[in-house]
């Protein structure tokens, strides 16, 4: 049982939600897992009971680069938790991952959802918020909320080659 | 109007208008406490839009005997309101749910009809979805501990119906370059519908200039591409055509429903592309074959508004526009009154009151009896004499209306649809 806060929401995984305990141990050690299954060794996220591609309920833990690209995104100004205010505008990414992208079908993929933070896993400053659309290429980091909980979030990567036209909805 | 019988159903065909609407009711529209309403209960508010429905369609407390209620742990559940009302039940059921309900409890009610468990079924929706449970996501709802699966969402400022919908939004603007501007047309219609219906929150007509420069809530969605919070309750009657034919207005024909149709891993279909795609992609593979009826044949429509976007998206997935036509199909005045296929005359959830989609299905209801509840003079015989004058304050009857389409929406996964016509 994990009971802790953040950003003013209290946020609690109980004993018998092995699924995200495992999910968000993990995290914590900033070191990205998911689940594959035993059975077809595909991927899946967010963490599930059984395998949406070949029904197994085995799976493995098993490290996952985070790194992808931005599918689609939306940037909230009028946030409706009081704690999220002084940070708006910010942004809500939906990240599909490099590893099996495309799989199992070209419509599928694994897309992570997060919020674009800066390295140390804060929510982003304006500067960097108007910097990301819809082929953003990001990375990986954590915003530790507690032992054995912390969030996946998401930064701008600048070690990679960015295309020049992400797309962004109406760009200041 | 004559319909084809030769088409292919998922469900026997027979049950294409076997059963029919017979009896709509509401409350008021409301925001909390004015200088001339008070809050009601959820209570009251059900058991006086039940009254009013059975009122419509001339049917005493016995002759009802089966109940459908859908709520989100906000509302009062089938047994106090029929035990309010006097009403002996041999049925009864609340269930979860939202805005995909409504077509799915008529689909219900047929199948425990059919089955001979009850004869008359009256569904319900009744929610103070301003005053107790809002439903932008403030108050109650937010205050609840983050866990399970919400850990993946509400952590991240992801919560509001809104916030979770908007990435389906944005990407279709980047897949077929649909603008804010074709969207707001959306708002502008339903607003010029909701100034001719005097039950209506927001009777004010916009214009597009007046959406995209409102307030930023969460791109691509301004202020007035969201719907209204509001207190109500609404209610309809389900039975038999042949016992509607005895009844007091023009029955109302079911023609085929589709409940809570979803794509794939619904828990979490952003996994699934593309997810500019919604359930109505789905859904009408099951819609037009059971009706026997295409988007062609429709006279006017009832797509969800909880967003201008969402209103766009089952209209094009349903097919009465190619796909990624959608923002052309909603701002080319087709949907306006007038126009060749009205959406949501009663102004909806984006300007009349929120209500999980069971008031648009009411509209509709009214709109096929010919007999929508706007300023037209009444006759001797009182009835409405349409104008079909669409001038702000006047007529909003679609002339002629045969065919209806009624599309919920639950979010992008999810939907429920509903054919009727005129008996």
């Amino acid at each position: 049982m994990i009971s802790a806060e953040y950003l003013g929401m209290p946020l609690e995984i109980n004993e018998l939600d092995k699924e995200n305990l495992d999910y968000f141990a993990h995290c914590a050690k900033h070191d990205f897992h998911l689940q594959r299954c035993c059975g077809c060794h595909l991927f899946r996220y967010p963490p599930a009971t059984a395998c949406p591609w070949c029904t197994d309920e085995r799976s493995d833990w098993v490290p996952v680069e985070g790194k992808g690209t931005v599918h689609s995104y939306t940037e909230v100004h009028h946030a409706i938790q009081p704690a999220f205010k002084p940070y708006v505008p910010y942004l809500i990414l939906l990240v599909e991952l490099d590893t099996q992208s495309g799989k199992p079908t070209p419509d599928e993929g694994l897309r992570v959802i997060g919020n674009l933070a800066t390295a140390d896993g804060v929510l982003a400053p304006r500067k960097d918020v108007s910097r990301v659309g819809i082929g953003t290429r990001v990375r990986m980091v954590f915003s530790d909320v507690a032992p054995g909980l912390s969030l996946p979030q998401w930064t701008i990567d600048e070690e990679a080659t960015q295309k020049a036209d992400a797309w962004r909805y109406r760009p200041e | 109007m004559p319909m084809p019988d030769n088409v292919d159903a998922t469900t026997p065909k027979f049950l294409r208008d076997k059963y029919a609407i017979v009896g709509v009711g509401e409350t008021d529209y409301t925001r909390g406490s004015t200088q001339t309403t008070r809050a009601k209960s959820t209570r009251a508010m059900a058991t006086h839009a039940v009254k009013a429905a059975m009122a419509d369609a001339g049917l005493k407390a016995s002759d009802i005997d089966g109940m459908l209620s859908y709520q989100s742990n906000d509302s009062v559940f089938s047994p106090f309101v029929a035990g309010d009302l006097g009403i002996r039940l041999n049925f009864y059921m609340d269930v979860f749910g939202g805005g995909s309900s409504t077509e799915a409890l008529i689909g219900i009610a047929i199948g425990v009809i059919e089955a001979g468990m009850c004869k008359t079924v009256v569904i319900f929706r009744s929610m103070n979805g301003f005053s107790q449970v809002r439903i932008g996501g403030t108050g109650a709802r937010a205050a609840a501990p983050v866990s399970g699966d919400m850990l993946h969402s509400r952590s991240y400022g992801w919560q509001s119906a809104g916030q979770m919908f908007a990435p389906s939004f944005m990407r279709h603007m980047y897949d077929y370059g649909t603008t804010a501007e074709q969207v707001a047309a959306v708002r502008v219609a339903h607003s010029h519908h909701a100034s001719n219906n005097p039950k209506a929150l927001y009777k004010k007509r916009v214009t597009v200039e007046d959406v995209v420069t409102s307030r930023m809530i969460c791109k691509p969605l301004h202020l007035l591409d969201c719907c209204v919070e509001t207190d109500n309750a609404n209610a309809i009657i389900v039975t038999s055509a042949e016992r509607a034919r005895d009844l007091q207005h023009h029955p109302v024909l079911i023609r085929g429903v589709v409940g809570r149709c979803c794509k794939p891993r619904v828990d979490m279909h952003y996994q699934t592309g593309p997810i500019s795609t919604v359930a109505g992609h789905y859904a009408k593979e099951i819609l037009w074959p059971n009706a026997g009826v295409g988007p062609e044949d429709v006279d006017l429509t009832g797509s969800y508004d909880a967003f201008t976007f969402t209103t766009m998206l089952q209209l094009e997935d349903y097919g009465f526009c190619k796909k990624g036509e959608g923002g052309a199909y909603v701002s080319d005045g087709t949907i306006k009154l007038g126009g060749k296929r009205p959406n949501n005359t009663s102004g909806g959830h984006l300007c009349e009151g929120y209500t999980h989609g069971i008031a648009m299905v009411i509209e509709n209801v009214r709109q096929l009896r010919h007999d929508a509840d706007d300023s037209c003079p009444i006759g001797p015989d009182g009835k409405r004499r349409h104008t079909y004058d669409y001038r702000e304050g006047g007529c909003r009857q679609v002339k002629d209306a045969e065919v209806s389409a009624n599309m919920g929406w639950a979010m992008p996964g999810t939907g429920s649809a509903l054919v009727m016509r005129r008996g």
